[in-house]
């Protein structure tokens, strides 16, 4: 038998464009008026996202997706629980509120929940560009051919170079209600391109990597260039004894290790002494100096450089939060709960329940100094110059010390210039010593959508074993 | 609101009726026997809308997967419940072929419209892929295949009760806060069930049903500004409820928190090489990632570059029979069949039975894992033409690609054990569970950690240490392999979030393997002083 649903139209909601404010206006009201519980809220994804990947010189695959995602938070008493749909017609929408209620009255009472949020004011984010949200298949074709052919121009001294990278579009849209009439919208694109050139010879691998909201602000071209020259400049490393070397970091290597202190900011795990900020015999870190005078990091979903969405899943506005200022600790991050109990505001990020509050939301953004790389380098007399780093992970969740590799380019500094190709390395180091161990902070750069990251030159980098990996 | 079967049934009935829809996931939250999965009349009709848009766009292959997953999370602490989300996902995903080129797009507008668009899309991106093609693509055969399958299980985990889910975290929890200075729980579980259909324009169409469970378990001790965590390996598996009700975790909490608790009087290892006996609960992931993706093919080509990496066991031809993993006693096999494990399967996602084979035989590298795409790129150095039926798409909204089997350490002839190995043993540290783990992009030097360790002396475990790491190069350490154990020390580990791929995929795989020693590796110091 054939379903006659085959020959119906499609249904509005899954078009393949995002949801505008109206739409998802209209879908939220919809499954608002279905809920029953003492509280509902409705968080809705709508998104675009286009991909070409490419290696050996062609484009390997190659994809596009669409799909809006309905999430139903229903709270009974002080029990709560959530169900998730991409399936949006009103039977569809109508069983997973009822789904969502029903699990929520089967949960155990949650002696920490919070209400939902009442209607809020949030700070207008422009952050979708159509350049981003138009990139197409044929576009990204030749986005990828101009990285191809530019890297292989490059690198031909070295001979014919594998070029492989990948780009990736996206567009979102994103909305939040609330039965006690919160209603959040925010829409925003960004693209990432990375390449990564190697020689012919194995010896050699390169890499460079773009992130923005805004298509027209990558060159596709000069970033193939930037990957096949440090391939051809990193040709037949050699070792140097592992040790305690000054590194110079550039933004993509900062941009590794910064953003994996957010956990540390967790004022629930600080206060209850199980975090980097908490203090020996009670209390937290909070107000003492922790880093070089010189580093400041903040979030800021309105900073032209970040433009990130200005409200949390639970739909609580994220202002402008300064994590360490001039080297002092000044905010820790803070869920509702959490926030409620130690008498302060919330800074968001939190996604209800136990969590002592949520990574940094906002963006993240570190500043502290005005040259440039180059520059960095030029005033190194003896050091290490990183490209990036790869595989990082945990050792000590008390120091946030980490294990990891350095990848596709890591050269010897002497005299103010880079004279040799180095094996990697692998490092045991933690972000917080090294913000202790500073020379130099650089210029803050775009590192991701989102991020800015200046290059570092820091003292005493810890690199504990070579590796064979080029 | 459909509270009883009957409503639901009725509900779905209509929903069928009216949009064609199935019904998502409003099956009771009571227990009922599970059904081997029936192929659906309307998903079956849907693939073969999209297949044939694709031919009428010029596509000379094409496959498309329906994906619905179903997955519910349950995340407690201590005394209370910090999460219940259950989530549904459902849509298409068209890969074609044109002139030689893939294209790939995906949508969640179940209709007949929307995936013809789909297959359109596909065929478009297919184009733009040409002008940047080398050489076209050719796939290996495979023969046309027709059926159903399911995870084998008991009880369907979607289908027991939260509250029997939470109040077995929430025991558990409460016998770990027994413990003296265990102040923090954490206990939780994923529970996953994902039905895909897989259609091809080679006359394959088979429908599948996957159950896997991943519980978890942490508890942290306080003590004098120190703290120490304690995360126990719990398996996640390829198994219904069964397998989460067989690790009594309330009856084993007290045990498992007593260690977070021992750890704060335990003594910082001193560096230097020793003698390194790994428990298969930590072996495992040393496998995944030392044996697991350097026999990657595609990694080896250099299709992971930009990301995961590439493989120190490249060029194949330069590898293939030649290079020496290990000693004669090491044996190595992928196997999508094994009962439990986490990447079993059928029929992979090219239609592709499932099979095992030997990445390494007698200490000799011997293959690598492939898909149709890839097989006869090696086929003149192993002689084997097909796929060994390594394809995989984390969604339906995802395009698949080369994945890991489950790739296991064999036992070894003698039926020996942990204990066996340590009697054995003068100087040496047992490494206990996963801690932190890294590995460099070629798969060479790697450090990794545990979440127990313990010291070996004349054959005996003669307390706790912490602080512990061991870095090595990868053919230098299982070569230095010298003792494992037997059938009787086999267990199975496993990962649900295996990531690889630009969009970045995950992939569910399991390892099987027992416990061994390795002479003389580096150990360091992770303490706070490092």
């Amino acid at each position: 038998m054939r379903p006659r649903s085959l020959f119906a139209p499609a249904s509005p909601v899954a078009a393949a464009a995002l949801l505008s404010r109206e739409q998802a206006k209209a879908l939220a009201d919809r499954v608002l008026a279905m809920a029953k519980a003492d509280e509902t809220r409705v968080n809705i994804s709508s998104d675009w996202g286009g991909n070409t990947r490419f290696a050996g010189g062609e484009i390997t695959t190659s994809g596009e997706i669409t799909d809006t995602t309905v999430t139903i938070t229903s709270t009974v008493g002080k029990r709560r629980a959530s169900a998730t749909t991409n399936v949006l017609d009103d039977t569809s929408l109508r069983r997973t509120v009822d789904f969502a209620e029903r699990l929520a009255r089967l949960s155990p009472e949650d002696p920490e929940i919070m209400p939902e949020l009442g209607a809020q004011s949030y700070a207008s984010v422009a952050g979708y560009i159509e350049s981003t949200a138009d990139l197409g298949p044929e576009a990204r074709a030749a986005a990828a051919r101009s990285v191809i052919t530019r890297a292989s121009e490059t690198g031909r001294v070295a001979g014919d170079v594998f070029v492989a990278g990948f780009l990736s579009a996206n567009a979102g849209a994103s909305a939040i209600a609330t039965s006690r009439g919160l209603f959040a919208y925010h829409r925003d694109t960004g693209v990432d391109l990375s390449a990564t050139v190697r020689t012919p010879d194995a010896t050699g691998s390169g890499w460079a990597s773009a992130g923005a909201r805004d298509w027209r602000t990558i060159d596709p071209a000069a970033l193939g260039a930037r990957a096949a020259q440090k391939a051809v400049a990193s040709r037949s490393p050699q070792a140097i004894e592992p040790g305690m070397y000054t590194v110079v970091l550039e933004p993509q290597a900062v941009a590794d290790l910064i953003p994996l202190l957010g956990g540390a900011f967790n004022a629930r795990s600080a206060d209850e002494g199980r975090g980097p900020f908490s203090k020996r015999g009670g209390g937290t870190r909070l107000g003492e100096k922790i880093a070089d005078s010189r580093v400041t990091l903040y979030s800021d979903p309105g900073d032209p450089d970040l433009l990130t969405r200005p409200f949390d899943g639970e739909g609580q506005p994220i202002q402008r939060r300064v994590w360490i200022e001039n080297g002092v600790l000044k905010n820790l991050s803070y869920s509702r709960f959490w926030a409620q109990k130690q008498g302060v505001a919330p800074t968001g990020g939190g996604g209800g329940g136990g969590g002592g509050g949520g990574g940094l939301p906002g963006g993240l953004k570190m500043v502290g100094g005005t040259r440039t790389t180059d520059e960095l380098i030029a005033g190194t007399q003896r050091g290490i110059l990183v490209t990036h780093f790869f595989y990082i992970r945990f050792l000590d969740q008390r120091t946030v010390l980490l294990t990891g590799l350095t990848r596709d380019g890591t050269f010897l500094i002497e005299n103010g210039k880079v004279t040799r190709s180095l094996k990697n390395f692998r490092w045991n180091e933690s972000p917080l010593f090294m913000l202790n161990k500073i020379d130099e902070i650089g210029r803050a750069e775009r590192t991701a959508t989102g991020q800015m990251m200046p290059s570092i030159r820091a003292k005493d980098f810890n690199f504990t074993s070579l590796s064979d990996a080029v | 609101m459909p509270t009883t079967r009957r409503d639901f049934l009725i509900a779905s009935a209509a929903l069928a009726a009216t949009t064609g829809a199935r019904a998502a996931f409003a099956a009771p939250l009571t227990a009922r026997a599970i059904a081997t999965p029936a192929s659906d009349p309307f998903v079956d009709e849907l693939a073969m809308e999209a297949l044939n848009a694709a031919r009428a766009a010029g596509a000379s292959y094409a496959d498309v997967r329906v994906g619905r997953y179903r997955r519910q999370f349950i995340n407690t602490r201590e005394r209370q419940v910090t999460g219940v989300n259950d989530s549904e996902s459902y849509g298409i995903g068209v890969r074609t072929l044109v002139n030689g080129s893939w294209g790939f797009a995906s949508t969640s507008a179940m209709t007949r419209d929307g995936v013809q668009q789909a297959a359109r899309e596909a065929a478009r991106l297919s184009r733009a892929a040409r002008g940047a093609q080398r050489r076209p693509v050719e796939l290996a055969p495979v023969a046309a295949v027709k059926g159903t399958w399911s995870t084998p299980v008991t009880r369907d985990p979607l289908e027991v009760p939260i509250e029997e889910k939470v109040a077995l975290l929430l025991s558990a929890n409460e016998a770990a806060l027994k413990v003296p200075k265990v102040r923090f729980v954490t206990s939780g579980m994923a529970l996953l069930r994902e039905e895909k259909t897989l259609a091809t324009t080679d006359g394959t169409l088979v429908t599948q049903t996957f159950i896997r469970v991943g519980p978890q378990f942490t508890a942290t001790a306080i003590a004098d500004g120190d703290f120490q965590a304690y995360t126990e390996e719990l398996a996640p598996r390829g198994n219904g409820w069964e397998y989460i009700q067989s690790l009594d975790m309330p009856g084993n909490a007290e045990r498992w928190a007593s260690l977070a608790a021992e750890k704060l009087t335990a003594r910082s290892v001193e560096v230097g090489r020793y003698d390194l006996i790994l428990d298969p609960t930590n072996l495992w992931l040393t496998i995944h990632e030392s044996i697991g993706h350097p026999t990657e093919l595609d990694r080896a080509l250099g299709y992971e570059a930009n990301f995961a990496g590439t493989s120190f066991i490249a060029p194949p031809e330069k590898f293939i029979n030649k290079f020496r993993y290990g000693r004669d006693f090491m044996n190595v096999q992928a196997d999508r069949t094994q009962e439990g494990s986490l990447s079993r399967v059928a029929w992979d996602d090219e239609g592709v039975p499932a099979e095992k084979w030997l990445i390494v035989d007698k200490g000799m590298f011997k293959d690598y894992q492939t898909t149709r795409e890839q097989a006869s790129l090696i086929a003149p150095l192993t002689g084997v033409k097909r796929s060994h039926g390594c394809a995989f798409a984390d969604s339906w909204s995802s395009v698949p690609f080369q994945r890991m089997p489950n790739i296991s350490l064999m036992p070894g002839e003698k039926d020996i054990g942990l204990g066996d190995i340590v009697a054995a043993t003068d100087r040496g540290i047992v490494v206990k569970n996963r801690g932190s783990w890294s590995i460099d992009h070629q798969r060479f030097n790697f450090q990794f950690s545990g979440q127990v360790y313990y010291e070996v002396k004349n054959g005996k475990i003669t307390g706790m240490l912490k602080d512990v790491a061991y870095q090595s190069r990868t053919p230098d350490f299982w070569n230095s392999m010298d003792m494992i154990g037997g059938a009787k020390s086999y267990w199975l580990g496993g990962s649900f979030g295996d990531g690889k791929g630009e969009p970045s995929q995950s992939n569910s795989v399991s390892h099987g393997c027992v416990p061994a020693r390795f002479k003389q590796v580096n150990i360091v110091n992770t303490g706070r002083s490092a």
